[in-house]
């Protein structure tokens, strides 16, 4: 299964308090009339300006073994590598905004529209994580229409880049993906471009395999441990 | 009030126009244009810098206040470039060689400019090459780098090597941040110093600029 993913702006609406959080606006319960003027105006261009598409590509365990394996830079042990052999579908993922939603934000910043830029950017960000949402969901309804879920099953995303999975990972994802279908394309150093885009892989098995201790080496350096919240939600 | 007042508690409000209009008349009223600059807008924006770190406003708040500065200051550039007023200094940013992610390094920008400097940002995907000829060649006191990956914030590294071999690294002193590096890097790698945040570069980039 290989999808090509169209998504409709009213189905990845971003989530308000998300984008007040990632500005430091902490006031319940209405922020202040003119951040609520900006974060209008916001939504209002991100509606215009984002064209939300995605691909999910179903992968087999062994194809993964050889994506995972990118460019030999992963750390030893990782929660990724912990979980996808136990796994009963995997899928590749990757998602974007287009790039007029990053040109608008740089001409925003050039046009000294600090403001309005900065909360486009906090829009955008939230924006892409609910196109990846949606990709989740039609890989969930493809598991369940063909019969391929039991009540246990769970999807979670991981994307390179986090918890020991190198962000060089990219590279061997997209060979895969050839998210040149939707016009992303990555950089010599693995990112991706248009900048408003997320990759990874979603593991879909039954809910115990998504359950891992955080304490990798590398969990010493992360700051969230967003993991905990991430495994609590698979309830 | 006094003019200069005006100018500031309007820039704090984030009332750009007023910050326009007042600036000016301040220079209609020929008010020395280095005390339209001190004591008008850049006195408002520290306020701004000070509530900001008390939690007392948000950063959209901070951002709309940087906007109304520099309203007040395309004003006033030309007056004092003629009358070769120079700023506090110069600093060259930009965010690593590889790396995409700016919004960091544009909040840095904006606060540094917002206290005096001269900024010159060379935007996201910047080359070793590109950060020291550029401060060379403006000759700028301070380049300020930006890393939000763990994979190009050893980057930053080959910018200081590279200062250090072409003799520059007393003359043009580094600064470092992003969520990734640390005081600990900055250390390592032999920055001159390492901003948490915003604000914090901008205490940092003063000291390094007090220092030479
Ligand atoms: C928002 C975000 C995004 C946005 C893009 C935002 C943008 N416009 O740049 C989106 C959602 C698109 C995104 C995507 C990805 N991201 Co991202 N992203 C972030 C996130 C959550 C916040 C970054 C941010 O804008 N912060 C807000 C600003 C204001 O804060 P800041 O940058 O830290 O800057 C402040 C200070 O650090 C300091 N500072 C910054 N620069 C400087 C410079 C100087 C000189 C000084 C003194 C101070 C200073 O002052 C600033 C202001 O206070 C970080 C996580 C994090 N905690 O940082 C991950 C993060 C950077 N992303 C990460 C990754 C992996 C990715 C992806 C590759 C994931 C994927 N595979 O899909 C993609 C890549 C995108 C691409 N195009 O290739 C990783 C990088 C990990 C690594 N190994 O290096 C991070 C760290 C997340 C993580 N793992 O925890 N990302
Ligand atoms: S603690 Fe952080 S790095 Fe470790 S697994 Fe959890 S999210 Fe990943």
């Amino acid at each position: 299964m290989r999808e090509i993913i169209h998504c409709s702006i009213k189905d990845i609406k971003p989530d308000v308090d998300i984008i007040l959080k990632s500005q430091g606006v902490f006031t319940p319960p209405e922020p202040p009339e003119k951040i609520n003027a900006l974060l209008d105006m916001s939504m209002d261009l991100f509606g215009k300006l984002s064209i939300p598409m995605g691909i999910i590509s179903e992968i087999s365990i062994s194809e993964f073994e050889v994506v995972y394996s990118g460019e030999g830079q992963n750390e030893k042990n990782t929660p990724v590598n912990e979980i996808f052999r136990r796994a009963d579908n995997l899928a590749l993922f990757t998602a974007t905004l287009g790039e007029g939603i990053s040109r608008e934000i740089n001409e925003l910043f050039k046009l000294n529209e600090f403001a309005l830029g900065c909360m486009l950017d906090s829009v955008a960000s939230e924006g892409i994580e609910k196109v990846a949402e949606i990709a989740q969901n039609h890989f969930s309804e493809y598991l369940s229409k063909s019969g391929q879920t039991t009540p246990s099953t769970r999807i979670m995303r991981y994307s390179p880049g986090y918890c020991g999975w190198h962000i060089s990972g990219q590279k061997k994802l997209f060979e895969f993906l050839h998210p040149e279908d939707i016009a992303i394309s990555l950089t010599d150093s693995f990112l991706m471009q248009p900048l408003k885009s997320v990759s990874g892989v979603m593991i879909a098995g039954p809910k115990e395999i998504h359950h891992f201790e955080d304490n990798f080496p590398f969990c010493s350096k992360c700051s969230g441990h967003t993991c905990r919240e991430r495994i609590k939600s698979l309830r | 009030m006094d003019i200069l007042k005006q100018i500031s508690e309007n820039l704090r409000g984030g009332n750009d126009k007023k910050v326009l209009e007042f600036t000016k008349l301040a220079i209609e009223q020929k008010i020395p244009p280095k005390d339209i600059l001190d004591d008008g807008l850049i006195a408002g924006m520290d306020t701004v810098g000070k509530l900001f770190k008390a939690h007392e406003i948000f950063l959209p708040d901070v951002l709309l206040a940087a906007k109304a500065m520099y309203s007040g200051m395309d004003e006033l550039k030309p007056i004092l470039i003629r009358e070769g007023i120079p700023t506090i200094g110069k600093v060259v940013i930009g965010t690593i060689q590889g790396d995409l992610h700016d919004i960091g390094k544009n909040l840095v920008g904006i606060m540094l400019k917002g206290a005096g400097f001269e900024v010159i940002d060379l935007g996201n995907d910047v080359s070793p090459e590109k950060f020291v000829e550029r401060a060379k060649k403006e000759n700028a006191k301070v380049i300020g780098m930006s890393a939000l990956l763990t994979t190009t914030m050893q980057g930053m590294r080959k910018v200081i090597d590279l200062l250090n071999e072409r003799g520059l690294s007393g003359e043009i002193k580094t600064i470092i941040g992003g969520a990734p590096v640390s005081e600990e890097f900055a250390r390592e790698i032999g920055a001159d110093a390492y901003g948490y945040d915003a604000a914090s570069a901008v205490d940092r980039v003063k000291k390094l600029t007090r220092e030479k």
